[in-house]
């Protein structure tokens, strides 16, 4: 696949219909298993882009408007199987991203994804299918610019969730039948989830973060990552406005060598901080990147 | 990879293939018929007819919100549902399962969408290889009066007008069954499709299934109690 200008590509055999040459946004993705705290570490840092000005668009597991109603009632039926289990959450994020990913990513959102393929690598592998077949079957999924993966050992998990909201059917892997025992399920199923996302983690360069640290903390060691990869975004964006501007430069240099007439608006040019006031067409360049 | 290798199959799986109007479902009708009266025990399972997603792939076609891909997807998830409920077990059983549209259906239409092709050969990869794949083959033309004379309408999805090939439907469903088509094609070698020509009378045709399909049974010994 070729890379866009940001570098995006697919995961596999991509969307052959779908160019992804002009996106210009910023994918990240938060993974980590249930309960670990990930939906409330992707409210802060929105808030956090946001009051920075960057426009962000937030996108989570089962919502979209195709598949979230039928995602419900299959799991309340009990009656999925690994291939349709795996085949439903493929469908739900076909659609997201198709619908909501990429038009974001093209109008230069940060997008901020509450989990990914990832967490669908890590359920299907657990049921037992083949890790070829669904890391293909995802293979129309972008590679996201950053994944933070939120990690927690089953132990410290087990009492949280019991605090918190009590146990899942699903989140228990109940479907696995790996003993009658709830409790002894949810331990069994969540520590396999946790070998995988630790696997993964290991192998494709997430950024990895202690969870059971406090709010704030976690936070913060998310911050770090987020900001370091959208300020290496925009000096790359500068840098390829004023190699555009470059030969415009170069002219104007030669205009001042001809005569005492010749625009000043070259000398204006001097560095990122001066571009937004110099001539209109080379400003608009500038402010392309990111933003808005 | 769902154990069609491992599956102990006693039970016969025939598909009929071939785009809308080509007569397919009233040969596997009357195939069903003569199955029966021969005293095999038969189930029939359609394309596209779990309950599992019939809400959303109701609501997307309605709304027309599908994409190329997730209407690969949800289809590929109907078919792994009916798999695991209406096929295998059948087959477990020693019942013939005969099956209106495989996965070919899916190859044919979602490559003629733009998929790519080894994308959705790899998305079905799961599924039981059948002991025959019959492909009726009718030209465009053929298929069209027959859809027209039936019903009078063709449907969004079938004419391919989430393409935007044509704005007019019966000329956007030429142009995209024509792909459907060339896809059958190209594919009748690769996994060895029974041709059947469509033209032919609907008792000829019956008459060749039958002789195939009594061929299946006596090959391998396994023809049931009749």
């Amino acid at each position: 696949m070729t890379p866009g200008r940001n570098g995006a590509r697919y995961l596999g055999h991509g969307l052959p219909y779908t160019g992804i040459e002009d996106l210009k946004g910023t994918l990240i993705t938060i993974e980590g298993t249930d309960g670990v705290g990930r939906t409330t570490q992707v409210a802060l840092l929105k808030e956090w882009l946001e009051v920075q000005g960057y426009g962000v668009i937030e996108t989570g597991w089962t919502r979209s408007e195709l598949m979230s109603e039928t995602i419900g009632a299959a799991k309340a039926g009990h009656n999925l199987d690994r291939l349709t289990f795996s085949l439903l959450y493929a469908t739900d994020f076909a659609d997201r991203l198709e619908k909501i990913i990429l038009p974001a990513l093209r109008s230069g959102f940060v997008v901020l994804a509450d989990r990914y393929v990832f967490t669908a690598f890590a359920r299907s592998i657990v049921r037992g299918a083949d890790p070829d077949w669904i890391r293909n079957v995802f293979g129309f999924a972008l590679v996201p610019d950053l994944t933070l993966y939120l990690k927690i050992d089953a132990d410290t998990l087990v009492p949280r969730i019991l605090r918190t909201r009590g146990i899942d059917y699903w989140e228990a892997g109940m479907d696995m039948h790996l003993g009658t025992d709830l409790y002894e399920s949810f331990r069994k199923y969540q520590w396999r989830l946790i070998r995988e996302y630790n696997r993964m983690a290991r192998d494709l360069d997430f950024i990895t973060v202690d969870a059971t640290l406090g709010i704030e903390e976690i936070q913060a060691r998310i911050r770090r990552p987020v900001q370091a990869l959208l300020d290496s975004r925009r000096m790359r964006a500068l840098s390829t406005s004023l190699d555009r501007l470059r030969p415009l430069l170069f002219e104007a240099e030669e205009d001042d060598a001809a005569g005492p007439e010749a625009p000043s608006s070259a000398g204006a040019l001097r560095g990122p901080a001066d571009l937004p006031g110099s001539g209109e067409a080379p400003a608009r360049a500038a402010r392309a990147p990111d933003r808005d | 990879m769902a154990g069609s290798s491992r599956l102990l199959r006693r039970g016969k799986l025939i598909v009929v293939e071939g785009i809308d109007g080509s007569g397919k479902s009233t040969q596997i009708k009357l195939l069903h018929k003569w199955l029966e009266a021969r005293g095999h025990r038969v189930v029939f399972t359609e394309w596209n007819s779990s309950d599992l997603v019939r809400q959303a792939t109701k609501r997307g076609k309605k709304k027309n919100l599908l994409t190329p891909t997730t209407f690969s997807l949800l289809h590929a998830t109907d078919f792994a549902d009916r798999l695991t409920y209406r096929i295998i077990p059948y087959l477990k059983a020693g019942t013939t399962v005969l099956a209106d549209r495989y996965i070919y259906t899916a190859f044919a239409r979602d490559i003629s969408r733009g998929v790519d092709p080894r994308w959705v050969r790899d998305l079905y990869s799961f599924a039981v290889k059948p002991d025959a794949a019959f492909y009726f083959r009718v030209p465009i033309d053929v298929a069209v009066d027959r859809i027209l004379g039936a019903r009078a309408k063709i449907k969004f999805y079938e004419a391919g007008m989430d393409l935007g090939l044509s704005p007019d439907p019966v000329e956007s469903f030429r142009l995209f069954q024509g792909r459907v088509i060339d896809e059958y094609d190209k594919m009748t070698g690769e996994y060895g499709f029974k041709v059947i020509d469509g033209t032919r009378s609907i008792d000829s045709q019956q008459q060749q299934v039958r002789s195939i399909v009594a061929r299946i049974y006596n090959e391998t010994g396994l023809a049931e109690a009749s």
